[in-house]
Parts: structure tokens; sequence; C-alpha cells
């Protein structure tokens, strides 16, 4: 009988193109909804890492303790050899080393003294090495608003914002007032080489973005940097393997601190995006909008081909009293429309989640840009967006596509039950 | 500068350390109390001095030392220069009246401290540089009012309850142990307007120098950091010596 359904599908374009198309369609748009919300989420999620988090961070548990204040004095020590030894040990991680500080730009007139000052927070990031992915996760290139990217050592960006309220811009010269990683004072000339933009007042208000080495330099930080970040090779977060990574990493760690009498305190510790400060709240408000957004359109998208589905059953309500006339049972009636309605959901589903993650898989290469819209934006959200590609793109366009359609024919072939024979040739006007 | 080491001197009324013998001063009035005071400025302060002092910072991680060399005149003026360790070496402060600073020979630049900085700690010791700044006479900034009689660490002491009669003094509320009879401050609390404890100073080594007498070792706790204090050292010191007017002057900085 399913041969012999499958078939009458396929010849009978009356019965079936428009139904095919409206799953594909609903199919389609679930897909992409679905990926687009996930995936805007998610840059917002991965902005976060970007910037400050990392997918995972290796701190000392003191630095860890107070890492909202930049306590250099509590970095981590003997990083290359650590670096090497995560590169041996997860090399499917990218490692970027980081010192966070705070300090003071002092801005001098011709005479040399002081002639504006503003505290500024800073990144010392790797910007000059050949394959550094740095500049790529703080969106620099897209973000410098005058001049250029620093191109040697002793040139820096400063946030725009900055430079325009004590006049100067690329090829000025200011000092940095800091704090060496010892407590002494850190006095250091740099050239300004560009200024950025990142359409955040709490980055563009004071940002001062360098080389590592310049900073390692600048705050006497030899081998040493605040944090390690790690960047798993999804393009999103996946909290999962973050938790595996840094339980495999602490596991080690502690064992060898301990074995070794060494001082816990200064030990390092991986902390994963979700373990950071105020990150935890963000990933569970991202996961909740997500899933409400995300089960409003299935639900949306349900009733719609439900009705789809409800309609073509009635629109056959003469074909069935036929049917009947003619000697077939009305069970018999029922289950080939059910059969029917299965068939038509599943090859309007295929069609449409294969339509729909060819376009996820597009856009996501390609991106949205949005920057122009968010200049003024207060809140670190990302410029450009992409649709998530994700397990789930594979089978969510299913849930509307069959479960609605077989739901929508099911409750229209009720009514075939409540047909008489003896009333059919009133009824078909025969 | 009355004492540049001992920084400014606050202190407040609070709770005495228990164990420690207390007895209520009775019928003491605050005119006392003030004497006491003046007694204490007269072996503190100084129309000038020179000095050359250790510095070590009893940090988490490590202990660092710096030491220094300074000259000041009257309330107003004073300059310092670290001498070692070789990053710090030749990096000046100077303080002329309400301004403060920097010179370090590294950047060749001249930086001028103001505002919120001032309440930063300088070199990660438990001083702020508003610590280092306020050489005023505690009679000048403070209302002084006897607590008890004392005894600490085996010298008996009286216990001042300072509160500020200026606005500009970083510390509002100080309590003060003083030496009975050398008149020289052992111990040193600050606290903010609220009643916070915010630093500490215990002070030691009361030498006869120059006529007076003069505590040359404190220890500095900033009781809203970590770490294990910051001790002070006066290796030597001069009293009322000359000093060249170009060296407390910008000039003197390069």
């Amino acid at each position: 009988m399913k041969k012999f359904l499958f078939k009458g599908i396929l010849r009978d374009k009356g019965r079936s193109l428009l139904p095919v198309i409206v799953v594909s369609l609903g199919a389609l748009l679930t897909v992409f909804l679905y990926s687009w919300v996930t995936g805007v989420l998610g840059d917002s999620v991965e902005m976060s890492s970007n910037f400050e988090g990392g997918d995972v961070k290796i701190m000392t548990k003191a630095y860890a303790a107070e890492s909202n204040q930049f306590p250099n004095d509590l970095a981590l020590l003997n990083v290359d050899a650590l670096l090497e030894e995560l590169h041996s040990v997860f090399p499917e991680v990218d490692w970027a080393s980081r010192i966070r500080f705070g300090a003071l730009a002092d801005f001098p007139d011709s005479l040399g003294e002081t002639r504006g000052q503003g505290p500024v927070a800073g990144w010392g990031v790797d910007l000059l090495s050949e394959n550094t992915r740095e500049p790529e996760r703080f969106n620099l290139p897209a973000a410098v608003v005058r001049g250029k990217m620093p191109e040697k050592p002793g040139e820096v960006l400063l946030s725009e914002d900055l430079a325009a309220r004590f006049d100067v811009g690329p090829g000025d010269v200011f000092t940095l007032f800091g704090t060496t990683m010892e407590g002494g004072f850190s006095f250091v000339n740099f050239v300004i080489a560009g200024t950025v933009r990142f359409g955040t007042t709490g980055l563009d208000r004071g940002a001062v973005l360098m080389d590592l080495e310049d900073a390692r330099s600048a705050f006497a930080m030899e081998d040493a940097a605040g944090e390690i970040l790690g960047f798993l090779p999804q393009i999103h977060y996946d909290e999962d393997l973050a938790q595996e990574i840094a339980a495999r990493f602490n596991d080690h760690f502690n064992q060898y601190t301990e074995e070794a009498g060494e001082d816990a305190e200064f030990s390092p510790t991986m902390l994963t995006l979700s373990q950071q400060e105020g990150m935890a709240q963000i990933l569970v408000y991202s996961k909740a909008v997500s899933a409400m957004l995300i089960f409003l359109f299935v639900a949306a998208m349900s009733i719609v081909l439900w009705n789809a589905g409800l309609l073509g059953g009635l629109r056959r309500y003469t074909e069935f009293g036929v049917r009947i006339a003619l000697g077939e049972s009305k069970s018999h009636i029922y289950r080939s429309l059910i059969w029917e309605a299965l068939m038509i959901g599943a090859l309007g589903s295929v069609l449409g989640s294969v339509a729909g993650i060819v376009l996820v898989y597009i856009f996501s290469a390609r991106g949205f840009d949005f920057s122009g819209f968010i200049q003024n934006a207060t809140i670190l959200i990302p410029g450009v967006v992409r649709p998530a590609i994700t397990p789930a793109i594979y089978y969510i366009g299913f849930i509307p596509g069959v479960f609605s359609m077989v739901l929508g024919n099911m409750l229209a072939g009720i009514g075939i039950y409540k047909r008489e024979t003896s009333r059919l040739f009133n009824e078909l006007d025969v | 500068m009355k004492y540049t080491i001992l920084l400014n001197i606050s202190l407040l009324a609070g709770v005495l350390v228990p164990g420690i013998l207390q007895v209520p001063l009775l019928a003491q009035d605050d005119r006392d109390a003030l004497l006491l005071l003046e007694k204490v400025d007269k072996n503190l302060s100084s129309e000038s001095r020179i000095f050359e002092s250790s510095m070590t910072i009893h940090g988490r991680r490590s202990d660092r030392t710096l030491t220094s060399k300074s000259w000041s005149k009257g309330e107003d003026s004073a300059l310092t220069e670290y001498l070692s360790p070789a990053s710090e070496a030749g990096t000046k402060m100077l303080k002329l009246g309400d301004n403060l600073w920097i010179y370090t020979p590294a950047a060749d630049r001249t930086i001028q401290i103001s505002g919120h900085m001032l309440r930063q700690s300088v070199m990660g010791s438990d001083l702020s540089y508003e610590d280092f700044m306020d050489d005023r006479k505690l009679t000048e900034m403070y209302h002084a009012a006897a607590l008890v009689k004392d005894t600490l660490r085996g010298t008996r002491v009286l216990v001042l309850d300072l509160t500020a009669k200026v606005n500009d003094v970083a510390y509002p509320r100080q309590k003060m142990w003083i030496d009975a009879e050398k008149h020289v401050p052992l111990r040193q609390e600050m606290y903010a307007r609220g009643g916070r404890l915010l630093k500490r100073i215990e002070l030691y080594d009361v030498q006869r120098i120059q006529n007076r007498w003069f505590p040359t070792r404190m220890v500095y706790k900033d009781m809203l950091k970590t770490g294990g204090g910051t001790e002070f050292r006066i290796e030597s010191i001069v009293f009322d010596a000359e000093i060249p007017a170009y060296l407390l002057s910008k000039a003197g900085l390069r």
C-alpha cells in the first residue's frame, strides 16, 4: 500500500505539490531561524570569549580570585614552558598569553610636562607575530578609526574617544604610568599607531592595546602572563568540551603541585568560560532566551503546518466519500491518509532541511555585518553575526514538518468516521 | 616634613586590643591631650631634614627592598630619590605644596600625580602618595581627646583619640598610642569617616637623635590590602640641615 501511496503522491501533483512546498518552506525557516537565534546569542558569548575569557582561561589561583583587578603581581610565571606543555597535551586548542592592566595615560605638552591624564584599561596581546589570531579576535582591522595597526614594538592602539579627549592621534607619543609585576613604577613612552572604536562605551572610554612583548617589558613580566586563554576549534562555545579540557588540566596540575610541594596559591588553574566571573549568568540567560525563542518559533511553525495538514484533509472530503461509496473501509482510508501525510511531511522536511542547511552554511561563512547599526551600543555585542552550525539543524526541521503534518491530517481524518453511507449519495449529488 | 616616613598621622576612636591593660584617665581634659600632641609634634617635626631609608615591601609572593634618600623643608617641600634596586634608581618624587611630581629616567618624563591617583599605593607598598605628602603638624590637623592609660609592648602609653579639624586630611579619625615618657607614637590606627580601619602603623626602635626622640622603624599595614605589610627603616637622619633651594624645585627632578 505504501508503494502505491508514494507513487500516487508523485504522480498526482495536485494532491502533493502544494503541501510539500508548504512543509519545505516551514522546515527551511525552522532550520535557518533556529541557527540564527543560536548564532546571534552564541556570537555574543563568543565576543566575551574573545575579549575576556577565552573558551578556557588559565591563571594562578591567587590571580583568579581577584582577576577583575588585574593583579599582575600574582601572574603566571614560566609561561613558555607551560605553553609548550599545553601545545603538546591539547594540540586542538589555540593558546594565547595575555596581560591585562590598569594604568594612567599621560599626554605631554611641548615641554614634556603633563598636559592631560586619563585612566586606561589595557591589553597586552600578541599583535606582531606572523600567525597570530589575536587581532582577528578583537576585530581590530575593522575597529581602526585613524592610523594603522601596530607594526613594530613600541606602537600601540588607543581608543578613539580617549584620543579625541586629549587631542592626540597617530604618531603622537604618550607615557603609560603603571605598576610593574613587583610593584615598582612603570613609566614607558609609546607611539600611537592608530585609534580604535569597538562600539561599546566601556571599552571606548579608555582602552590601550599593545603587543604582548611590549607589555612584558613595561611591567617587568618576562616569561610571565596574567592569563593564558584557550580557544576551542568550534566557532561557538562548547561547554562540555571546555569542561572536559579544564578537568584534565586541573587534575594534572593539582597532582603536580602536590607532588612538587609548590605553593598551591600560585599554581595554575583552568576555568571554563562559564566558570568565570559573571559569565555563568550570561550563558544561562543566553541558553534560556535561545530555548524560549526556538520553542515559540517551532510551536508557531507547527500550528501553521498542522493547519496545512488539516485543510489538505478537509479538501479531500469528496474523494473520501467516493472511496467509501466504492466500498473502501473507513479505517483503510484513514490509515492511507496518515501514511500520505507522513510521506509528504518527510519529503517536505528533507527538502526544506537541506535547503535550510545549505543557507546556514553559506551565511555562516559570510556572516551578516550589523556593525553600522550598533555604533552607539553600550554593551559588548558583536558587529558581525553568523547562524550557528549545530547538530540540531539536521533534525529540528522535522519537528514541525512531519509531526505537525501528520497531526493535522489525523484530526482532519476523524471526519471520515462520521460519514454515513446512506447519506453519501446526497452529499455527492449523485 | 614632619616625617615623610611616618606619613600623616591620623587616628581615631575604636576598641582597644583585648588583653592590654586599660585604665581610664580620670579628669583628663582636652587641654592635656593637646599638650601631649604638641610634645609629639616637637619630636617628629623639624624645619628641615635629610635622611636615608630602606623600605621593605612584604608582598604575597616575595619581599622587595628599596632604598632612598630624602630631603624635606617645612611642611610643603620634599624630594625623595630612589637609590636601589637598579630598576628604580634615579626615580624621584617631588612634593611642592599640594602638588606631586614623579620623574623617571627610563622615560625621561616628569609626570604630575593628582586626583584619585594620590590614594594609590606607592611602589606596591602599604603607603599611598597621600601618606607621603601630608607633613603637617598633628596639632594643625586634629582635635585631640585623651582616652586611656595603657601599656603597649611593655611600655606605658597614653592613647589619644584624634578627630580631623580640617577637611583636607587623608584620614578623618586616628587613634594613637603615645609613649608616656618619650612622647612618640608607638602605634597608630587610621580610620575612614564611617569608622572602617584603613591603616595601622607600628613604630619601633625609638632613638635619641639631636635632642629629640624619634622612631626609626615603622611597619605599615594597609588593612584593605593582602600582603605582609611594609617595613620602613631610617638608616640615618639629620634634622635642621641646610638644603640647597634648587633641590626642592622642579629643576631638582632631573
